[in-house]
């Protein structure tokens, strides 16, 4: 079950990086990020599990604070991008703006 | 005895956590506009989580691994409502503005009302100090 | 002061889960570092009741049991959109938004209000005003049901009760 578990979270994980290659808009992008790497420490959290290394689940909890603080970061960055040049482009890269 | 009955357990949160993941991970493909498909993300951060964790930490027993899952689990269960609220407002405050009425399918052409702003520096307290 | 301790309660348990040696150099480094984040907390002025909402010890479990339940449920229905969508091919999701009035007046309640609402998959609290709630949700009924104010009413249960003392006691005591 542990084999089966590790396969799915890695097809999990392609899709949500489909959807960050495809996503439309920035948002979209970060919101894969973000789930990519939950997913991530879900799968460091397994692998030891199946190799036997109780030492990966410090990995896996260090992974899930700096995947937080680095999703609010960049949701920080971009949020001051849009409004520092707000009306020319908006961030999006796609969207145009107004 | 009682071994069988928790490995079966755990093979079966496991299982059901696995189902719950490709769930939200379909969903966060194939629907339509940026909100649904945070919702869809929702599903695989509460559920799912929480399901394949603690199939490990039946997996686990009484050890210090146990306690590292549950503090993992604790952490990602008070994280993740607080960084999808944090890209709904920047979503709302940068480009995909919603109006009240129901939000069409393309989120490009959604019109962008001016008056539904509102001070952003006390919204991101609230955001950060959950 | 009670906040300081109960930090320090948290960080030390959190350490010693944590480090699972047991020597006492290691305990020295533990006992250390804790102190320290104590002091920069204490300089930030987080210790208080916000950070900590010890009034709420006995109540909050009994809250997220409940929650979790909904959690549940709420998880359900999202995952019938998602694969009746996928198999039938018509429209099963019906995203729609919306201002909810809301009657809890602490920040406390309003923070853990918004954090449930996003916490149950389905549906997502934008922003948070002053009256009211800014919510999307994933279908119709959502929105419906939250509407009906079940959550509110528990919410209202817990933060009530201690409101009084929590906004003039708190402030001072840190």
């Amino acid at each position: 079950m542990l084999n089966a578990t590790l396969i799915a979270l890695l097809v999990v994980m392609s899709l949500a990086l489909a959807r960050a290659i495809k996503g439309p808009s920035i948002h979209d992008r970060i919101l894969a990020v973000n789930m990519f790497g939950t997913k991530t420490v879900l799968l460091i959290a397994v692998i030891c599990f199946t190799f036997g290394k109780p030492e990966f689940l410090d990995i896996a909890l260090v992974y899930a604070l700096i995947n937080f603080v680095s999703v609010i970061g960049v949701l920080r960055y971009f949020e001051f991008r849009s409004r520092h040049q707000d009306g020319t482009q908006n961030g999006t890269g796609e969207v145009a703006s107004d | 005895m009682i071994d069988v009955l928790l490995s079966y357990t755990s093979g079966l949160l496991l299982f059901l956590g696995c189902f719950f993941m490709l769930t939200g991970a379909i969903g966060l493909l194939r629907f339509p506009d940026f909100y649904s498909r945070m919702h869809a993300a929702g599903v695989t951060d509460t559920l799912a989580t929480v399901l394949i964790l603690s199939g490990l930490m039946l997996m686990a027993g009484w050890s210090l691994a146990l306690f590292k899952l549950a503090l993992i689990m604790l952490f990602i269960f008070f994280t993740s409502p607080t960084a999808s609220h944090a890209l709904a407002r920047s979503a709302q405050l940068c480009a995909l503005r919603l109006t009240h009425a129901p939000v069409d399918n393309g989120p490009a052409d959604v019109s962008r009302p001016t008056a539904e702003t509102s001070t952003p520096a006390s919204r991101m307290e609230a955001a950060e100090g959950s | 002061m009670r906040y300081t301790f109960c930090l320090f309660a948290v960080l030390a348990f959190i350490w010693l889960t944590n480090s699972g040696l047991y020597t006492p150099l290691l305990l020295c480094f533990g006992l250390i570092s804790v102190v320290f984040v104590i002091l920069i907390a204490r300089r930030m002025k987080v210790v208080d009741g916000e950070s900590l909402p010890l009034e709420l010890w006995a109540t909050l479990p009994g809250y997220y049991l409940w929650l979790w339940r909904k959690i549940i449920a709420s998880n359900l229905e999202v995952a019938a959109c998602v694969w009746g969508g996928l198999f039938s091919r018509r429209e099963t999701i019906s995203p729609c938004s919306e201002r909810i009035p809301t009657r809890l007046k602490s920040d406390l309640g309003k923070v853990l209000y918004a954090n449930s609402i996003t916490l149950t998959p389905g549906t997502v609290a934008i922003d948070v005003d002053k009256d009211s709630v800014l919510v999307h949700a994933l279908t119709r009924s959502g929105l419906n049901e939250l509407k009906q104010g079940d959550m509110e009413k528990q919410i209202l249960a817990l933060t009530e009760q201690h409101a009084v003392a929590g906004t003039t006691g708190q402030k001072n005591e840190c």
